[in-house]
């Protein structure tokens, strides 16, 4: 029963690295840049709603929507001023230094505002605990809600991006942006609208992560963001599937890492099979690598 | 006036410039060749026309309107359709999906439907393969992709850039035609090649680039026999 119990908690925790992955894959597939702000959007969005729900005593669910306004108009933002005007810069790299630029200057932003102290957060979920073969095997409200959020972002997102014209863009854009232009996309209206998503999709994974573990500090997105990277590129970084199933693998090694091994190594596992899954196959576990004929 | 009219067009790389004031202009009905050898500016020019770059100095003008400075993405609508060089299908999209892109910009969800027909018609084997993924088309399949692309957007005129690179002497041939064919339906063509000869034998005028300048135009039978030209691209 308690092997059923941590796997559970790992798909949960797992679940959460999948939302957060889903941005940062949307925005490699798109930008072809890895946003490492990425992790602090989540911060931003765990203070937006905690702020709501206890300055304003608003409903947890108006403080969730509230938090997904904020971090869609903070990602599109960042890409507007940060991003975008490094798009035909020389170097790659200087995009990518950029981002860990922005990531400090959001935890510091926050630092400034809020505090270094951690704040406790209160918990969005309003579904009861569910207990299972009398009180064994006792699940969480907030492990359901957050292993339900996954599935529905995972359906929402593929039909999203397979059904509209907005979602057929995305695709071209990440496959070839001077021809999408040519077919008539806007290709910063479209990497400006994955921003969006991302960083939205960001918030919710924030309010999710803290209502589970529910210590707000500045640097409560960094772990998790760069968790969320690995479980990224372990899935095949620009795939969307692969962003759902590393994440999900990733949370559940973490879980079952812990219980089973060490909690201090717990995080030194997670890590080392990233290591061995890039050794074995270097594009991810979903990565593809089409042969084309030229 | 002419469709298509481009007026003492300037284009740099950074320092060095690629294009160096050229002027020509493209008829309603005509097909119109740029030939020269590699690096004499073909591809930058239809680049700098559809707005991939922008140009140093110089107009564009499309049936009278000025578009220089008109963004790439909303060239397309104005009925200008850019096939670009080496094809630059959606490798990972289906033929089908590649073709709905072609008519992204287009709201008339009916008519664009009739348009997949008709393209599906001058096209038979995209229609075999609709659903195939572009990338596992050969190269001939992959240019027929291209251009029944760049119909769906039911374009005035269609800039073609070396439809011919890299396909057998049969495939080239059928390429050219469908392009005469094209033209004879009503399409305007501007087409740069490598392949003089074959781009000569279908075009009513050329412009003959070296160097980001151009170096001789007008009646594309009468360059053909043109002894210097005969000499430097036509390979006699």
């Amino acid at each position: 029963m308690s092997l059923l119990s941590y796997l559970i908690n790992g798909i949960s925790l797992g679940s959460v690295y999948a939302i957060i992955a889903l941005g940062y894959t949307m925005v490699y597939g798109i930008a072809k840049m890895l946003n490492f702000a990425h992790g602090d959007v989540i911060m931003v969005g765990g203070y937006a709603a905690l702020t709501m729900m206890l300055s304003l005593n608003a409903n947890p669910l108006i403080a969730v929507l509230v938090a997904i306004v904020v971090c869609t108009v903070l990602g599109i933002t960042i890409e507007a001023i940060a991003y975008r005007p490094l798009r035909q810069a020389a170097s790659p790299l200087a995009v990518l230094i950029t981002a860990i630029g922005v990531s400090y200057l959001l935890q510091n932003i926050v630092l400034l505002i809020f505090g270094s102290s951690p704040k406790s957060f209160q918990s969005v979920v309003l579904v009861p605990d569910l207990k299972l073969a009398e009180g064994a095997l006792m699940i969480s409200g907030e492990t359901i809600v957050t292993i339900i959020s996954c599935i529905v972002i995972m359906i929402a997102l593929t039909t999203f991006i397979n059904k509209t014209k907005a979602g057929q863009a995305m695709l071209a854009v990440s496959e070839d942006k001077g021809a999408a232009q040519l077919m008539g996309i806007n290709v910063n209206g479209t990497i400006a609208l994955t921003f969006a998503i991302g960083s939205g999709l960001a918030a919710i994974a924030g309010v999710l992560l803290c209502s589970s573990y529910p210590s707000l500090s500045p640097y409560t997105g960094s772990m998790p963001g760069i968790k969320a990277f690995v479980a990224a590129v372990f899935g095949g970084i620009g795939s969307i599937p692969g962003a759902m199933i590393g994440g999900i693998l990733l949370g559940i090694i973490e879980i079952l890492g812990k219980a089973y091994i060490s909690a201090q190594l717990a995080d030194a596992i997670v890590f080392a099979v990233l290591i061995v899954v890039l050794l074995v196959k270097p594009t991810g576990l979903l990565g593809k690598k089409i042969q084309e004929k030229v | 006036m002419a469709m298509l009219e481009v007026k003492d067009l300037q284009v740099y790389y950074g320092m060095i410039q690629a294009i160096k004031g050229i002027s020509f202009e493209v008829n309603a009905g005509e097909i119109i060749a740029l030939i020269g050898a590699n690096g004499a500016g073909k591809t930058t020019i239809l680049h700098t026309v559809t707005g991939l770059i922008a140009p140093k100095a110089g107009s564009i003008l499309f049936e009278g309107k000025e578009i220089t400075k008109i963004p790439a993405h909303k060239i397309v609508s104005l009925g200008m359709a850019h096939v670009p060089e080496g094809r630059r299908v959606f490798a990972q999209l289906s033929v089908y999906q590649n073709l709905k892109m072609g008519a992204y910009t287009r709201k008339d969800k009916d008519e664009v439907e009739k348009t997949l027909e008709t393209v599906y018609r001058r096209f038979p084997r995209l229609k075999e393969r609709q659903n195939q993924i572009a990338g596992t088309l050969s190269g001939g399949e992959q240019q027929m992709l291209a251009m029944g692309r760049a119909l769906m957007s039911k374009p005035k005129i269609v800039l073609m850039d070396e439809p011919s690179m890299g396909l057998s002497p049969i495939l080239v041939n059928e390429i050219f035609d469908i392009i005469h064919s094209l033209n004879e339906a009503g399409t305007t063509v501007l087409l740069v090649e490598q392949n003089a000869k074959k781009a000569l034998a279908i075009a009513n005028r050329a412009y003959v680039l070296e160097t980001g300048k151009i170096v001789k135009s007008g009646d594309a039978h009468v360059l053909m026999d043109d002894e210097s030209i005969k000499k430097a691209y036509l390979g006699e």
